[in-house]
């Protein structure tokens, strides 16, 4: 646990840190992939883990930063999306509102933090295996609540037709535009987090997160800070779950159903929860073998409803050989690597 | 019966307390009647003990006499089970421990309560940003921060300036217990609790931490745990005995040093 942060010092701190290559390529490769990647894996494979990513990466910031298991991201992104389809347009045109864009996105966000920061309220004050317990039952009496619920969340039809507006003529859900669209909002909620684990506010979580007791003990409000956390994380699940509704153009029960409660933690766990690329790693590996995997499974005769099965056999086998996730796997090969190189001359020994 | 013990060994503390002359008002740490139990077991009970803004005491007393369940009493770890605790007049028996934290009060711990994967300078950092202003702030700190730059003179003060940008994991023990020290200076500290700063030390770092105490600036007052006496009665004033969870002898360093039952307690009986 000792070696999770980074150990620069604040003092030494500069506007903009030094970025180091391979995050300059990723980024290039990213910006141009249109021009050589297919629509369809421009929207269901990237657009997908953009979005996964982003929710993912909220629970990653609970997790990692803050040492708390949160359960109830998925569900805060499904009823930012909710609130979008309830005061926004929808194919529910008894329920649905009709305001415009820049009022309803906002309060969307708002009130999707709101719900988040109040579950972390009463989810701070357990530890462990119980903060995963309450988070967890929140979200099933959400699905349930939502499930029956006709007057506000349409019960189990939902809402269909949920679409982004249509900004500076471009119709967002066409694949290039959606690409870029949640290739920003991943950017951008990435950046935020990158930035915010270095700050006053997130170096007090990481502080909080190892040593609770300690940081009472220097002035801290351990509580105030865990609560603080989880209005952070929610923005980041807000605005995910809004763009997965746009990209499935409809918002039900099943939006946030247990199953894909747990698929927000598998995709955080197998990306890994020490950095915030992780859950990103995570949702493109969760989004590939989601999509192809039926494909492998029919090679092999069997039904590809099965992706599932491959899904779980993959998060067995990255927690058994690395509970860091897939970047504790390439870190493991980088020790390696540095460990066979020799300390004069470089290269390999 | 029992009651009438109690009053009693209140009584005694009074005229201890009064002896070494810090009655009620102006105190800078005043605890009356404090108790504790865990189930049946009182690991202090009806604790009365005032020290005087600037006063340095040592606490003293054998394993299991109480000392740092009083400690963590008084900062806050767990509330007592009866009684008060008023730091600078002000009532913070049920406040929670940051408040009392924000309030001047500070402490180190016996084992060192470090965050290891961070540097010395995100370490100090921390314990400066506890009691400022911004602990919830989402910019990132200038060079020129004013909390960055007390954060550097506290790691110079307790001399770890060359070791700065080193995470704490990687220090050596001695290096620990100064940084202990150090968080405990952090902001604008009014009374601080040591809890056996000393423990461990080699005789060098000993003089050391010797140094760093006597040079502490005089309006603040400290309750040290220790147990080698050379170090107690060099940084401490006045001396509370502790034993069995309750106060035994309070006095100067040399009357409790000379006194026969102390010695045939604590000095005498080895340090058990």
């Amino acid at each position: 646990m000792a070696d999770v942060m980074p150990t620069t010092a604040p003092g030494k701190l500069i506007l903009l840190e030094r970025i180091p290559p391979p995050v300059w390529v990723i980024g290039l490769v990213l910006l141009v992939m249109p021009a050589f990647a297919s629509n369809f894996v421009l929207y269901q494979i990237f657009g997908w883990s953009f979005i996964l990513g982003m929710i993912a990466l909220s629970l990653m910031v609970l997790a990692g930063y803050g040492g708390m298991v949160s359960l109830i991201q998925m569900t805060v992104g499904a009823l930012a999306g909710y609130v979008v389809a309830i005061l926004g347009t929808s194919g529910v045109t008894d329920i649905s509102l009709g305001w415009p864009w820049w009022l309803h996105i906002p309060i969307a966000i708002l009130i999707a933090t709101l719900f988040g920061t109040l579950v972390g309220t009463l989810a701070v004050r357990t530890e462990g295996i119980y903060t995963i317990m309450i988070t967890l039952a929140i979200a099933a009496a959400f699905f349930y609540f939502t499930r029956q619920n006709y007057g506000i969340f349409n019960g189990y039809t939902g809402f269909n037709n949920v679409i982004p507006p249509r900004l500076f003529g471009i119709d967002w859900r066409q694949s290039v535009p959606f690409y870029y669209l949640t290739l920003g909002c991943a950017a951008l909620s990435y950046g935020a987090v990158v930035w915010m684990a270095r700050t006053p506010f997130g170096l007090a979580l990481q502080g909080v997160r190892d040593n609770p007791r300690r940081m009472s003990a220097l002035g801290f409000s351990v509580t105030a800070h865990r609560i603080a956390a989880y209005a952070f994380a929610s923005v980041i699940a807000a605005v995910g779950g809004i763009l997965l509704v746009w990209q499935n153009a409809q918002v039900v029960p099943g939006t946030a159903g247990i199953p894909q409660v747990i698929d927000i933690l598998v995709i955080a766990v197998v990306g890994g929860l020490r950095r915030p690329i992780g859950p990103f790693i995570g949702a493109i590996i969760y989004t590939v073998l989601s999509v192809f995997s039926s494909d492998i499974l029919h090679a092999f005769g069997m039904s590809g409803e099965r992706f599932k099965l491959v899904i779980g056999l993959g998060f067995l086998a990255v927690v058994f050989f690395s509970p860091d996730g897939v970047l504790g796997l390439w870190e493991k090969y980088k020790a390696r690597r540095d460990e066979n190189r020799d300390p004069l001359l470089g290269g390999g020994r | 019966m029992a009651e009438a013990r109690t009053n009693n060994a209140a009584n005694a503390d009074r005229t201890a307390a009064e002896r070494l002359g810090s009655v009620s008002t102006g105190n800078a740490l005043e605890l009356r009647g404090v108790t504790k139990l865990f189930g049946a077991l009182a690991a202090i009970s009806d604790v009365t003990l005032s020290v005087r803004p600037g006063e340095r005491r040592a606490v003293l007393g054998s394993n299991g006499a109480g000392k740092t369940t009083l400690f963590n009493c008084v900062t806050g770890d767990f509330l007592p089970t009866s009684g008060t605790i008023r730091l600078f007049g002000e009532d913070l028996t049920n406040f929670p421990a940051h408040e009392r934290i924000r309030r001047g009060l500070r402490r180190t711990y016996q084992i060192s309560l470090l965050f290891g994967g961070m540097s010395v300078t995100d370490n100090v950092y921390l314990a400066c940003l506890g009691v400022s202003r911004g602990r919830f702030s989402l910019l990132r700190p200038r060079p020129s921060d004013p909390i960055v730059a007390r954060a550097g003179e506290l790691i110079e003060a307790v001399h770890l300036t060359h070791v700065r940008d080193t995470p704490v994991g990687s220090l050596s023990y001695g290096q620990q217990r100064q940084l202990e020290i150090a968080l405990a200076l952090a902001g604008a500290p009014r009374f601080i609790l040591f809890d056996e700063p000393a423990a461990g030390l080699s005789p060098t770092e000993r003089a050391e931490l010797v140094a760093i105490l006597s040079g502490l600036p005089d309006h603040i007052g400290y309750i040290i745990i220790e147990h080698d006496m050379d170090v107690a009665l060099r940084v401490a004033e006045s001396v509370t005995m502790l034993h069995n969870g309750r106060v035994f002898k309070e006095g100067t360093p040399e009357e409790i040093e000379n006194d026969a039952e102390v010695q045939e307690l604590y000095l005498g009986g080895g340090h058990g």
